[in-house]
């Protein structure tokens, strides 16, 4: 008996026939890709790398501390050393805007899910399916749709990247309080600002969690971006494998590492009390409730009148 | 407290699960909790009114549905059956939107475990329902400053909710819900989770505020102590029933079932029982006009030691002894007054039973108890106040009275002696 269940047929006839209709479609979406990718990749490869580096070491400093910071200097310094300097910003590029789209999909999608339970139900296994589903599966029809080059590489990303985003969000609004969100109700709130105001902050951690899975995701993919054409770190790795180039491979993974390691950091202190902009922003509420602390007294002062203030008697 | 109806709930049901509807149906018709298939009843046919400044208590134990009521009463939970009017506007049956309206300016609520926003400082916590109002920032903040100040958390504003202990976070929750000025306080367990220490500060401080604000207050509790002790009137619930409604002392002392009766055993009754609540009429009392001749025979006739003088319009004066009135007769005194002593002791009718032990161990008599206008309404007799600690209020039909009056011999011959003249009396009793 010949059992054979044309799966393979009806995807083949069922991406022709989206081929066909949405192909306009694809190219909008290429265009989008690509334009983004070069515009990060413009400010990220234009000028010196090491006016680039202070920059980000700046920006560790604000969000972590001077230790970062340092950390930020030498890592980069590594990858400048190592000749992989242009190819880092290229993958940086590749991986900041596959996770950006991926944030604006996820947290939308997440927060509904949260809301809704048959959402929900959809969502769940979606995700489950394209997060196990192998990477390089549904590269072969980026690779049909937008043909070699950065945009099946952010597309595979993003695919890859979402879910994580997805599900934390869920399970951050969806472990909020529900008593808290009952005070937003029991005081009239709308739930478009109980969500603002209530939900979307008490689920800030868990969120932020998810970014940073995103991201995180969205650099373990540059790799297998890199093998149709994207470019970067992936590029030089994939060159690597076919050439058998061990130390070239290393040079650019352990970039790759590198890369990691800054962007974790970096948004893993999100919502977190941590470096010098969240002391600026200590001093400055501390500062205004002094403040106001004073105009109260102020007002104290002239509510009694002014007989009870020192020299205005006779 | 005046007799407007603050809040007004009819025939409130809450089921949960499917066919909601059928089980409210068989509900009506008899059936009990468990023949309801699938669904859950959490909430079976409430009615009750609450008056206009008034503390209405709900109580039961978890499972009983209280929480889920008290729900219902803002609309959290919206109702399988039933109406719920508030200042006589209903909040059954509008949309969204109206709802949100009436939350807003009508209804307010104080939750278990605080449910502030940690992410907000205290003033803005405060703060948070007037913004939902729509009032400018500083108006908002001007409003939350006083009503923090108010419930005692003044130099607080700029702190965390984090750094703040349990009683003083449950001061925001309550500063929050009187910030909107609404005409009802809905209080869901609001003290449970804070020790008892402070729990009972809370409930002395809400009694206080109350009695300055006057607002209506729907407060859910499962503690019967807090209950007797807050509430005007207590719903006692049971799985979804309303079993009883009435005055902590109604409860106590008329519990309307088993149910409340052993739920009512637990009680501290000397907090909640008043002295008119237990005191008896007196056995006889002595007019302040009548001579010692007939106050003597009074005591005679009642067996009694001693009694109270009382003047026509029954205003306390003080209380003889039989020895001082047989003096008296003996030296032929037609007046009573020299014998009367002032140091009678009386307390007000509304004392609570622990502060009567120390007064009626102090009188010779059974305790006067005294209305506002002075005048004797009733006594207290040891025995009295010690079986209604018992829970049961006639015990006491058997136990003897005071002991040890004169002889009843040596008095009608002192009597008897008087009758015939002082001078004859006197010289006898030597």
């Amino acid at each position: 008996m010949d059992f054979r269940i044309p799966v393979g047929d009806w995807i083949d006839s069922l991406f022709k026939w989206i081929g066909a209709h949405f192909g306009g479609l694809f190219d909008v979406l290429k265009a989008l890709f690509v334009g983004l990718n070069d515009a990060l990749v413009w400010v990220f490869a234009t000028p010196p790398a090491i006016v680039v580096i202070l920059v980000i070491a700046a920006a560790g400093y604000l969000a972590r501390g001077w230790r970062f910071a340092i950390g930020v200097v030498l890592g980069l310094l590594f990858v400048v050393g190592v000749g992989q300097w242009d190819n880092a910003t290229d993958t940086l590029g590749l991986v900041l805007v596959a996770a950006f789209l991926a944030i604006i999909i996820a947290i939308p999608l997440g927060i509904w899910a949260a809301k809704n339970d048959t959402v929900s139900k959809v969502v769940k296994p979606l995700m489950d399916f394209l997060q196990t589903l192998p990477a390089f599966v549904y590269l072969i029809p980026a690779l049909a749709f937008f043909g070699i080059g950065v945009a099946p590489g952010v597309i595979a990303t993003l695919i890859f990247a979402l879910a994580p985003g997805v599900r934390l969000t869920e399970l951050g609004i969806r472990g909020v309080d529900s008593e808290v969100v009952e005070a937003g109700q029991a005081f009239g709130a709308s739930p478009r600002r109980i969500l603002r105001q209530i939900q979307i902050p008490l689920a800030m951690p868990s969120i932020m969690a998810g970014i940073n899975q995103i991201i995180m995701l969205a650099l373990s993919m540059v790799v297998i971006a890199g093998l149709v054409g994207a470019g970067g770190l992936g590029g030089d790795v994939a060159k690597a494998i076919s050439s058998l180039r061990t130390g070239l491979g290393f040079e650019a993974g352990l970039s790759v590492v590198v890369l990691a390691i800054i962007l974790d950091r970096f948004t893993g202190s999100f919502g977190q009390d941590m470096g010098l902009y969240s002391k600026l922003r200590g001093r400055r509420n501390k500062a205004k409730a002094a403040d106001e602390q004073a105009r109260l007294e102020a007002e104290e002062i002239i509510d009694k009148g002014p007989w009870l203030m020192p020299g205005a008697g006779r | 407290m005046n007799d407007n109806i603050a809040l007004h709930a009819q025939g409130l049901y809450k089921v949960f699960g499917r066919h909601a509807d059928d089980a409210v149906e068989k509900l009506r018709n008899g059936a009990t909790r468990d023949e309801i298939g699938s669904a859950t009843a959490a909430v079976i046919d409430a009615s009750f009114d609450v008056h206009d400044g008034e503390i209405f208590v709900v109580m039961g134990l978890s499972g009983s549905g209280k929480s889920t009521l008290i729900r219902m009463l803002n609309g959290l939970h919206p109702q399988t059956a039933g109406t719920v009017e508030i200042g006589g506007e209903s909040i059954t049956g509008v949309s969204a939107a109206e709802l949100r309206e009436i939350r807003r300016t009508k209804v307010s609520m104080v939750f278990q475990h605080f449910a502030l926003l940690p992410h907000r400082s205290v003033i803005d916590n405060v703060a948070y329902g007037l913004e939902i109002q729509g009032l400018s920032r500083a108006d908002r903040l001007e409003r939350a400053r006083k009503i923090t100040k108010i419930v005692g958390l003044a130099g607080w504003e700029e702190k965390y909710p984090s750094e703040l202990s349990g009683g003083m976070q449950q001061r925001v929750g309550l500063a929050r819900a009187l910030a909107t000025d609404t005409e009802v306080l809905l209080m869901d367990e609001a003290f449970s989770a804070l020790d008892p220490l402070i729990r009972r500060e809370m409930q002395d401080q809400l009694l206080e505020l109350q009695s300055e604000l006057g607002k209506t207050i729907v407060f859910i509790t499962h503690d019967l102590n807090e209950a007797m002790y807050l509430g005007d009137r207590i719903a006692v619930m049971r799985d979804g029933r309303i079993v009883q409604i009435g005055t902590p002392e109604d409860i106590l002392t008329n519990p309307a079932n088993e149910y409340v009766e052993q739920f009512v055993q637990d009680v501290d009754r000397s907090r909640v029982l008043t002295a008119d609540s237990v005191m008896r009429k007196p056995r006889a009392v002595i007019h302040d006009g009548s001579g010692p001749h007939a106050a003597l025979t009074l005591m005679r006739d009642e067996q009694l030691s001693a009694a109270y003088v009382v003047k026509r319009d029954r205003t306390l004066v003080g209380w003889v002894r039989d020895r001082d009135v047989l003096d008296l007769v003996r030296k032929g005194e037609r007046d009573l007054t020299s014998a009367i002593q002032t140091n009678h002791g009386a307390v007000s009718h509304d004392t609570s039973l622990a502060d009567l032990f120390i007064p009626t161990l102090e009188a010779a008599l059974p305790l006067a108890v005294h209305d506002e206008r002075n005048r004797l309404v009733g006594v207290i007799p040891r025995v009295t106040l010690l079986a209604s600690l018992g829970g049961e209020p006639d015990a006491d039909a058997s136990a003897s009275p005071r002991p040890d009056p004169l002889p009843t011999a040596v008095v009608d011959k002192a009597l008897d002696a008087s009758d015939e003249g002082p001078s004859t009396t006197a010289k006898e009793a030597r």
